[in-house]
């Protein structure tokens, strides 16, 4: 409800700013691949309409999916792309992936020191945090304190790795199934999986913590 | 059947035949390795702070790839060359690292980088 104040606060309309030095080269790039006909300007909206389909929840369902059925996990493990392709998810980037699986020993953390490769076809589009310089400088030098900011407290005697995506692979977080699960169907458990327990910033959600759609 | 199980399964129904260059890998996973410590110009996908460091081969990663960074500056890459998950202790990558001495950085690097050692 908004108040007679706030109605006639001045919101910006997109697109009145100054376009930045990288949207004006983005703009010529693409324009000239068009005109060039290397690429259809429709693919472009293609593509966004593939992205839209991919989000945390697909991610959510893969984890639920290995936590329920050890057979499906072990060939996750063993080959990621594979075999979610098998399933129906098609990779359009060149990457493979590796999943990587948490547990009392080792906590798994994926950053992209460069710049903000991620596993797009299941988890969509990276957070801005993921993307920003603080998180990939620091993630590699400290990552117990990058941890700790985020509410995971990792203890010394659990081994910390962190996968740095750099060119060909793309990394997803297997984390612990949570106590207290036992009797869950693999929906309720999907329930309990948030983007970032599947980064590795912090664990699956308790039973009763589930997040909010 | 992983790709080297494929690749010796055919070695035996094959055995005279000679691979390509680079289709077989040159390390294998437990090698000690080193990243190179070199700095040419322009944008490489090898991080400044893995240069010069100590590691171990984890894993090789299949399929064997174009070296993009060739590709990336217009220069064809020739033969395809495999990738690494590389295993290095964040002790060795950062001295007076604070966390627990088991902590490691895993990360993916192109043949041409690596060195024995």
């Amino acid at each position: 409800m908004s108040t007679h104040a706030q109605a006639h606060t001045p919101v910006p309309d997109a697109g009145d700013a100054m376009p930045s030095y990288y949207e004006i080269m983005e703009t010529a790039v693409r324009e000239l691949l068009v005109e060039k006909e290397l690429i259809g300007a429709g693919e472009i909206r293609q593509m966004l309409e593939v992205m839209d389909t991919r989000t945390p929840a697909l991610g959510s369902k893969i984890v639920a999916r290995a936590w329920v059925d050890p057979e499906f996990r072990t060939r996750l493990l063993a080959n990621g792309r594979a075999t979610l392709e098998e399933l129906g998810i098609d990779f359009f980037e060149n990457t493979q992936l590796i999943v990587l699986e948490n547990t009392d020993k080792v906590h798994n953390l994926v950053v992209c020191t460069l710049c903000s490769c991620y596993p797009r076809e299941i988890l969509g589009l990276p957070p801005d945090w993921y993307k920003m310089k603080p998180y990939r400088a620091r993630a590699v030098k400290e990552p117990r304190a990058v941890l700790a900011e985020f509410g995971t407290v990792i203890p010394d005697d659990v081994e910390i790795r962190v996968s740095d995506s750099t060119s060909m692979i793309r990394f997803l977080v297997l984390p612990e199934r949570p106590e207290g699960t036992e009797n869950f169907t693999e929906e309720q458990l999907a329930a309990l999986v948030t983007r970032d327990a599947m980064i590795g910033v912090v664990k699956a959600s308790a039973p009763g913590k589930e997040k909010s759609r | 059947m992983t790709m080297m199980e494929k690749s010796r399964a055919i070695e035996s129904v094959w055995p005279d035949i000679v691979k390509a260059e680079g289709a077989e890998p040159s390390f294998q996973a437990g090698d000690e390795i080193k990243i190179s410590m070199r700095f040419p110009v322009g944008h490489y996908r090898v991080p400044t702070y893995i240069r010069g460091k100590h590691g171990r081969v984890e894993a090789v990663v299949e399929p064997a790839a174009i070296n993009n960074e060739d590709e990336g500056f217009g220069r064809n890459a020739g033969v395809k060359r495999h990738y690494y998950r590389i295993a290095i202790p964040l002790c060795e990558l950062w001295p007076g690292y604070a966390g627990a001495k088991n902590d490691g950085l895993r990360i993916e690097v192109f043949e041409t980088w690596l060195e024995r050692s």
